[in-house]
């Protein structure tokens, strides 16, 4: 009942602040296009209409037609699913690995802690988008080879954040006593560290999530993600790009939609993080 | 303070070695190798067989990592899959390439930012900062594919200021490039300033409450002197390492960018060869990008060790 | 004689800016002056309102505060509601503040030569070169050693005591008439502190500079200050001549916080206050300190006092003002019945060590670990408190830590005789110990806001040590949860809050409560009252010593406060540099110390009533 309670009065709060607000309205709205377009679009997204390239916006076609006449509006709807299908599944699987292995390492601490982490460092080195492309070159695109490269990609930076979380509080005395109480490590683990590292956690969440989905994105723009005939927001950015001056309609929704959707996304959690007290700006660190 | 000099530079050597490692073992791990990657997978036994061994693939994993690291030792990458010819060069007019576009993007984003954030910081939610912050917003949330295609639709297309899409050969004089990469290099500049003036303003408005520039205040020392002895100094030197390690972060978006404007550069060359299932070419490329990352990071760490008192004179 | 006062504070009220209705005061109508050369002390706990009140005297108001009504005038100008740039040439020049913490207070990235050079090109038409002469002055004046090389230094670089010295040549710099102080020695070491508050007793002998001082340590202030304020939650309650102050106290309040006070001379525990101070939100409507005061009546409770003359020069804001000297009766406490001979626990030439060679270093096999702790022997009785006194860095921490195992010993040995047990040899790490031997030892920290989960309630909190130990669940385990509050004098409804929720002398009650729920039989308690206001500290003083001695319970009482160790010890380690100097019983070694070292640290406390003169 009390965690109920407080998990409204958090909710009041960001709806509370503007961009919170209006965070929550884009984002929300987006989600609900994406559960419901399937339902609601007027044309099969993939149905090419050779008599009606190229259309500007008209009662038949609301947000125009692309160079193989596919009708805008039903794409540009559909055209987030499946990237937030992946961005949800490959988000699970960071947070879950890489905050086991971040919080585990901070506790366990020594040499097997200063290994992993040089490890961590390494293929945090390489950009995401080449080390993705490593392994896209080798396992081939589509959705069921993205969820599990972009899980292990992008679990990367969960286990250094959900270490150095874990490290503001490894080092208080909460924790000593409780390891001079005899507590097993699985104890201090579960109800000593977690609880207080869980919200910045679940911002970080928050964040991946977006991150990912505008990794999925970039692959679809690039060739490399949402393959043809699902729409993808980045595959039609890429689609229009060589019609720009023609028919830029088949490029603004798109566009739109995805930037409408991330901006959405980071207000929102901005605003989210302000009401629960977690920092989200990068910490610069005391020299 | 050599000490810490050579412990950070053995820390990047290692590092460096380590992502030889990752490039080559990640590889290991995956079903598949270069052969099935390049011969497709309906390809027979018998011509697998060959290519494994053309290519010294029938070799145990260690044997072939020591003759892959010795030969990289060497600066030898190693030979493309599907061009035939050495990796090394291949890649070595677009590293350049690549560098042209980085350091301009470097030398006008860095700058930039640091002007944006200390003035962003200095107003604090009055009617810059929020300016500021709006356009940093956007900066960091819309993606590079979108924000260069907007620059050439703008600028190219509706404006006709500069070329959208870069004409140039790989081999093109270095002048040319720079001209052609206008386009490119703003939309880095705009991505990366806005990541570190977000840093560089919470750093600024940090300082301005601590107490040592209350102390200032309370020596009475004029509020320009304040900022430009105490404040600025003191947010900056510290988020100097921050700043490259963004700044390298960054570099992935270059891959992107050069796709958008056909800018013959690294990424694009990666992204060609990710298309051609050329797996020897994409992995020298993300060992060179990662190498790069190394070296832009040691690089802020020592500055900022050679311009920060607390670095420079701590003990042991 | 007739010559207006150099600084004078008029009815000056301060407050929080207010969300929403009237602005809740932080120092309220407030009215002082000082004159030239004159020294004035501000006394009072935390919350009381005192940095505020000594920052408005520099023109300065906080964010989040507000300039409500009333003045400042610093000979005959006023500050407050000024731009910064009015007083320029004021601030840092004729008045000068010194910090509390200068560590904080100086730029990390100037060095210290060019801060004073910076205040000297302010405040004074020296040239470049006279002004480098007069930077090694100033720092020969605060006896820093080799001054030429101390200007090229980074704050960073000096120690804590260095550094403040440091930050009172940069407040000379500008040959100050007023040097306000914001408790300036707190943090330091004893016998740093005393050095300190001579060099600036002879400063402002000699310069003739006035002083203000703010100090929550009213030894201090009698060191310093001619006259003394007194401060509770905002107002100024008392006023009058040091001497007079602390030997006669006329507010109820002023009197029952110099009786809260631990002292050399007496033995037995200080009187603490019952209750808590007003927080900022619940402020009551009379007099402030009515709901804990024991002569309060239905006028205090409704009509706030004014500041009326008590005795000549002697100013209070009281309705039943007391009369007569400071009555200091100290509470004997519980005392130990049973079995005082046997022996819980012993420590055989115990040896720590700090710092392992890291990163290069220990590749290339350079440093050797230190030893903090060395050969040190002791033995500790069934329900006896055992006092280990020292300044920073003698290794007091240290011993509590190898006994806990938190940090592991690396010489001698150290056994524990449990009760109808044999005797047993302590394993040197925590991790390597069964259960029970963890359970017989428990350590209360020195800051509960680190040694509470945050996430916990206290209900959870307690229940940690009974689960693990007790095997409690359901209602069995609320019950003994709210057993062991009231053990600690707090109220059942506790156990449904947050550490948050609570007050620093609240939590560290439930921080001995935890200890207690696991029914030991060594208690170690380390520098638990450092973090707490005086009055506050005397009532968890009380806690410690009773239950100890009725549960029979020995205790390691680790402080660098001397007068603290000699209020609730029953005898007393002095340690210096990893060793015992001097081990006895506490009056022994307070009133008869054999040994030099433990007679400059005595010398070094200062003594309020005793050292005013």
């Amino acid at each position: 009942m009390k965690g109920l309670a407080s998990g409204l009065a958090v909710i009041r709060a960001v709806l509370g602040q503007p961009s919170g607000l209006i965070g929550a309205v884009i984002f929300f709205g987006h989600v609900a296009i994406a559960l419901l377009a399937p339902y609601i679009v007027p044309y099969d997204p993939a149905l090419q209409d050779v008599a009606a390239m190229m259309q500007g916006p008209s009662a038949l076609h609301w947000f125009g037609t692309d160079r193989l006449g596919r009708d805008m509006f039903s794409r540009t709807l559909l055209g987030g699913r499946e990237a937030m299908l992946i961005s949800t599944l490959s988000t699970i699987a960071a947070m879950v690995w890489g905050s086991a292995l971040g919080i585990t390492l901070a506790q366990v601490g020594g040499r097997t802690d200063a290994l992993v982490m040089r490890a961590v460092d390494a293929m945090m080195s390489i950009p995401w988008i080449l080390l993705v492309m490593l392994f896209v070159a080798v396992l081939g695109t589509g959705t069921a080879s993205l969820i599990p490269v972009l899980g292990f990609s992008y679990g990367l930076s969960v286990v250094y954040l959900a270490r150095a979380a874990t490290l503001d509080f490894v080092a208080r005395d909460f924790v000593l006593a409780a390891q001079a109480r005899g507590q097993s490590r699985w104890t201090i683990v579960s109800r000593e560290l977690f609880p207080n590292v869980r919200d910045s956690l679940a911002v970080q969440g928050a964040m991946q999530w977006s991150w990912i989905f505008l990794a999925v994105s970039s692959l679809s723009f690039l060739g490399m993600g949402v393959a043809p005939p699902t729409p993808d927001w980045g595959q039609m950015i890429s689609d229009a790009r060589g019609i720009m001056q023609l028919a830029p309609w088949a490029l603004i929704w798109p566009m739109a939609a995805l930037s409408s959707m991330v901006i959405g996304m980071n207000l929102l959690v901005d605003a989210w993080a302000k009401t629960i007290g977690v920092d989200r700006t990068r910490r610069i660190p005391e020299a | 303070m050599l000490g810490m000099v050579l412990e950070r530079i053995g820390l990047a050597a290692f590092t460096m070695a380590l992502i030889a490692v990752v490039c080559f073992a990640g590889l290991q791990l995956m079903p598949g190798d270069a052969c099935t990657v390049h011969l497709g997978r309906g390809a027979s036994d018998t011509a697998l067989a060959t290519c494994r061994s053309r290519m010294g693939l029938d070799q145990p994993a260690m044997t072939r990592f020591v003759a892959w690291a010795d030969r990289l030792a060497h600066g030898d990458l190693g030979v493309s899959a599907q061009r035939g010819k050495p990796i090394g060069e291949i890649v070595g007019w677009r590293l350049r390439n690549t560098l042209i576009l980085a350091v301009m993007a470097a030398a006008m984003g860095i700058p930039l930012a640091l002007f944006l954030g200390v003035a962003s910081g200095l107003s604090r939610d009055g009617p810059v900062d929020i300016a500021i912050s709006t356009i940093a917003i956007f900066g960091m949330t819309v993606p590079e594919f979108i924000s260069g295609t907007l620059m050439i639709l703008i600028f190219s297309v509706t404006l006709n200021w500069a070329t959208g899409v870069v004409l140039a050969g790989y081999r093109a004089p270095v002048m040319e490039l720079v001209r052609a990469s206008i386009l490119p290099s703003a939309t880095l500049t705009f991505i990366l300033a806005a990541h570190i003036l977000r840093m560089v303003r919470a750093s600024i408005i940090e300082v301005l409450q601590s107490e040592f520039v209350l102390m200032a205040r309370l020596k009475g020392v004029p509020r320009r002197q304040i900022i430009w002895r105490h404040v600025v100094p003191n947010a900056l030197l510290p988020a100097i390492s921050v700043i490259g390690l963004t700044a390298a972060w960054l570099l992935g978006g270059v891959v992107i960018v050069e796709s958008v404007f056909n800018y013959p550069g690294l990424g694009r060359l990666a992204v060609d060869a990710v298309a051609d299932q050329d797996l020897p070419l994409v992995q020298a490329i993300a060992l060179l990008f990662g190498i790069i990352y190394v070296a832009v990071n040691l690089g802020s760490d020592l500055l900022a060790m050679a311009l920060n008192p607390r670095l420079r004179t701590l003990r042991g | 004689m007739t010559e207006a006062p150099l600084l004078a504070v008029s009815d000056l009220t301060i407050g929080l800016r207010p969300q929403d209705g009237p602005s809740t005061p932080v120092v309220d109508k407030v009215s002082f002056t000082l004159d030239a050369g004159a020294s004035i002390g501000i006394a009072g706990e935390s919350g009381s309102g005192k940095s505020t009140l000594l920052l408005a005297l520099m023109g300065v108001v906080r964010p989040g505060l507000q300039h409500v009504s009333g003045q400042v005038d610093f000979a005959g100008a006023p500050l407050l509601g000024r731009p910064d740039e009015a007083l320029l040439g004021l601030r840092g020049g004729r008045l000068a503040l010194i910090p509390q913490n200068a560590a904080t207070a100086m730029t990390p990235t100037l060095r210290i030569g060019a801060q004073i050079d910076e205040s000297l090109r302010l405040h004074s038409t020296l040239g470049t070169k006279e002004r480098a002469i007069r930077v090694q002055e100033l720092l020969t004046r605060v006896q820093l050693p080799s001054p030429a090389a101390m200007a090229r230094r980074y704050p960073h670089e000096l120690s804590g005591g260095q550094v403040q010295r440091a930050a009172i040549a940069m407040a000379l710099a500008g040959d100050p008439a007023v040097l306000l102080m914001d408790e300036p020695t707190t943090g330091l070491d004893v016998t740093t502190q005393l050095s300190l508050l001579q060099l600036m007793g002879d400063l402002q002998r000699d310069a003739g500079t006035a002083i203000v001082c703010v100090s929550h340590d009213i030894g201090v202030l009698a060191k310093l200050c001619q006259r003394v304020m007194v401060m509770y939650s905002g107002a100024l309650i008392e006023v009058g001549p040091t001497a007079t102050v602390l030997s006669r106290p006329a507010h109820r309040y002023s009197r029952a916080l110099l009786a809260s006070l631990p002292r050399l001379s007496q033995p037995g525990l200080p009187q603490s206050i019952p209750g808590r101070p007003p927080t900022l939100i619940a402020q009551p409507t009379g007099c402030r300190f009515a709901p804990r005061c024991a002569f309060a009546d239905t006028t205090c409770q409704t009509r706030m006092p004014a500041l009326r003359t008590a005795a000549p020069d002697q100013q209070v804001a009281c309705f039943h003002p007391a009369d007569g000297p400071l009555e200091t009766a100290p509470d004997p406490g519980a005392r130990l019945l049973s079995d005082q001979s046997t022996t819980v626990l012993q420590a055989q030439d115990l040896s720590v060590s700090y710092g392992q060679p890291r990163g290069l270093n220990l590749f290339l096999r350079l440093g050797t670990p230190t030893r903090v702790v060395e050969d040190v022997s002791f033995h500790l009785q069934r329900g006896e408190i055992l006092g280990l006194v020292g300044e920073s860095g003698s290794g007091k921490s240290t011993i509590l830590r190898a006994i806990a195992g938190i940090h592991p010993r690396s010489g001698g040995a150290i056994s524990l005789a449990p009760k109808g047990q044999a005797i047993i040899l302590l394993d040197s790490q925590m991790s390597r110990r069964p259960l029970p031997q963890l359970r017989t030892i428990q350590m209360v920290f020195q800051n509960p806001e680190s040694s509470l989960n945050p996430r916990h309630t206290i209900l959870e909190i307690l229940a940690q040590p009974l689960r693990l130990y007790g095997n409690l669940h359901g209602t069995a385990l609320r019950q003994r949860a709210a057993d062991l509050l009231a053990d600690v004098r707090l109220d059942r409804d506790y156990l449904d809050r947050f550490p948050s929720q609570l007050s620093g002398g609240e939590r560290q009650r439930v921080a001995i409560a935890r200890a207690f729920a696991a029914d030991p039989e060594v208690l170690l308690c380390d520098e638990i009252t450092t973090a707490l206001d005086v009055s506050v500290q005397a009532a968890v003083l009380k806690l410690v010593h009773d239950l100890a001695h009725e549960r029979a319970v020995a205790t390691v009482f680790v402080s660098h406060d001397l007068a603290v160790v000699r209020a609730i010890a029953d005898r007393i380690a002095v340690l210096s540099q990893g060793k015992i100097v001097e081990i006895g019983p506490a009056a022994e070694i307070c009133l008869r110390p054999s040994q030099a070292y433990t007679r400059r640290l005595l010398s070094a406390v200062l003594e309020p009533g005793i050292a005013a003169e």
